[in-house]
């Protein structure tokens, strides 16, 4: 699990993309690629390895107000794990 | 286009293969076996407007291979070009030759991904698959794709000489701190086919490397990923070959082709288009040799009526042609192909452990196709 304080960033050999085709973000490795929906999108494009996690979901509970901040929160979370365990993020401590 | 429409058809990933020149003679090499009588290779300026046109196609990955991609001297121009088109650049290459200066100036560019090839886990057998002195070099390459901070991903083509050694392969892979670890079993096609008694390996060692590679893929989750890829002559059901013929994979050959895999242009008796007469998204939207086996019309039985049909497309045409002579058969692979006894007769073959002598890949044209 994700820790509160992490700094999540891609990782290296992870490029986003916006698709013209699809109007949607894409996350593209190699021999991969993931079409995000906009909230995962919204999620990645604040993964710079600068804001920490509970920086991210607070920013994201401000845009999507009045959606309950704990349900925001359990989206991140879950949607970062599962990055992580892709080996799709890095952390900085 | 069939019924279904166009959307289906979009082209994700362009395999591009700029050369089929290669310093490597291995034996399992992908290149058609009449490679050397392929020799007028698309230039510079043909293959800028490939990138150009496969990306306005739908194209957001590029896989740059070959044999030898980096034998071309223009690979700088196409990355940088591929950077400034926003596509995914990844480097399919024997590591064989390189500079380190010159690995830094690609990454500088844009260049996303290095996928290097390592025969086996030492200097012995690497080489002997490779036919070349080699297997050293491409460990001081994986080096100094990691020192340059580039993502590494290692690929072994695995086949019965190398298969028990798979654990080996893993911890090679770990040691140089590869992010991605690709077990690919031979497919057998071009040289591959034609060495297939040396390189099939048995049921049972397929078993335990896969078994191998789970435990694997377990441990390292998060770190490295593993991938191992069965081969088609042990499933049950065929593998979506190159997700469907004409779905999402493009690939232009180095003499200008455009195909839908790597091998189709050895199937008689289609007129196979090239992108120096006409725009790529023509080709892709038009030819009549990529309609071919889109959509399910050309399916024979026990295909057409299968569930599975949507799933994996029929298997592999090439397969099919190559083993039984006809494109438009079920592939043998599948347990359910009128054909099938051909995969199981070769199967029977790989229990006799007598060793056979490899053919390398040569200037020559191969006995066969």
């Amino acid at each position: 699990m994700i820790a509160a304080d992490a700094r999540p960033r891609l990782a290296p050999k992870v490029r986003l993309r916006f698709d013209a085709k699809s109007e949607r973000f894409m996350l593209l490795y190699p021999e991969r690629g993931m079409v995000l929906n906009p909230t995962a999108a919204d999620i990645v494009q604040l993964c710079t390895g600068e804001l920490t996690v509970t920086e991210i979901v607070a920013r994201l509970a401000e845009k999507y107000a009045p959606q309950p901040r704990a349900t925001i929160e359990r989206e991140v979370l879950e949607f970062l794990d599962a990055m992580a365990d892709r080996a799709l993020l890095r952390s900085e401590p | 286009m069939n019924a279904t429409g166009a959307a289906e058809y979009r082209p994700y990933t362009l395999v591009a293969e700029l050369t089929y020149r290669c310093p490597l003679r291995c034996v399992y090499c992908s290149n058609p076996l009449d490679y050397a009588r392929r020799r007028d290779e698309v230039d510079t300026a043909g293959w800028l407007r490939v990138l150009r046109e496969a990306e306005a196609l739908g194209v957001v990955q590029v896989n740059l291979t070959g044999g030898e991609p980096l034998v071309r001297d223009d690979l700088e121009a196409l990355v940088a070009e591929g950077e400034r088109l926003e596509l995914y650049t990844n480097l399919i290459t024997s590591g064989i030759p390189v500079t380190r200066d010159r690995l830094a100036r690609l990454r500088d560019l844009g260049l996303d991904n290095v996928q290097l090839s390592i025969q086996d886990v030492s200097a012995g057998p690497s080489d002997r698959i490779a036919g070349r002195r080699s297997f050293d070099r491409k460990l001081q390459v994986a080096r100094w794709i990691k020192e340059l901070g580039l993502p590494l991903t290692l690929n072994t083509v695995l086949h019965r000489e190398n298969l028990d050694r798979v654990p080996e392969v893993i911890a090679l892979a770990e040691a140089l701190g590869a992010d991605r670890l690709e077990l690919a079993n031979t497919q057998y096609l071009g040289w591959a086919l034609l060495n297939r008694r040396a390189l099939l390996p048995t049921r049972e060692q397929l078993a335990q490397a896969r078994a191998v590679a789970a435990e694997a893929r377990r441990r390292l989750k998060g770190r490295m990923e593993v991938l191992f890829v069965t081969p088609d002559y042990y499933v049950e059901f065929p593998n979506a070959c190159m997700d469907g013929w004409g779905r999402r994979f493009l690939l232009v050959s180095p003499d200008g082709l455009v195909l839908p895999c790597h091998v189709a242009h050895t199937l008689p008796g289609f007129a196979w288009e090239s992108v120096r007469d006409r725009p790529l998204q023509e080709i892709w939207r038009d030819s009549p040799a990529f309609n071919a086996f889109r959509g399910e019309a050309w399916m024979p039985e026990p295909c057409r009526s299968c569930d599975r049909r949507a799933t994996d497309f029929g298997g592999c045409r090439c397969q099919a042609y190559h083993l039984t002579g006809d494109a438009a058969a079920t592939d043998p692979a599948c347990s359910l192909a009128p054909r099938h006894e051909l995969i199981m007769a070769a199967r029977r073959e790989a229990l006799d452990a007598a060793p056979v002598a490899f053919e390398y890949r040569t200037r020559r044209a191969g006995a066969g196709t």
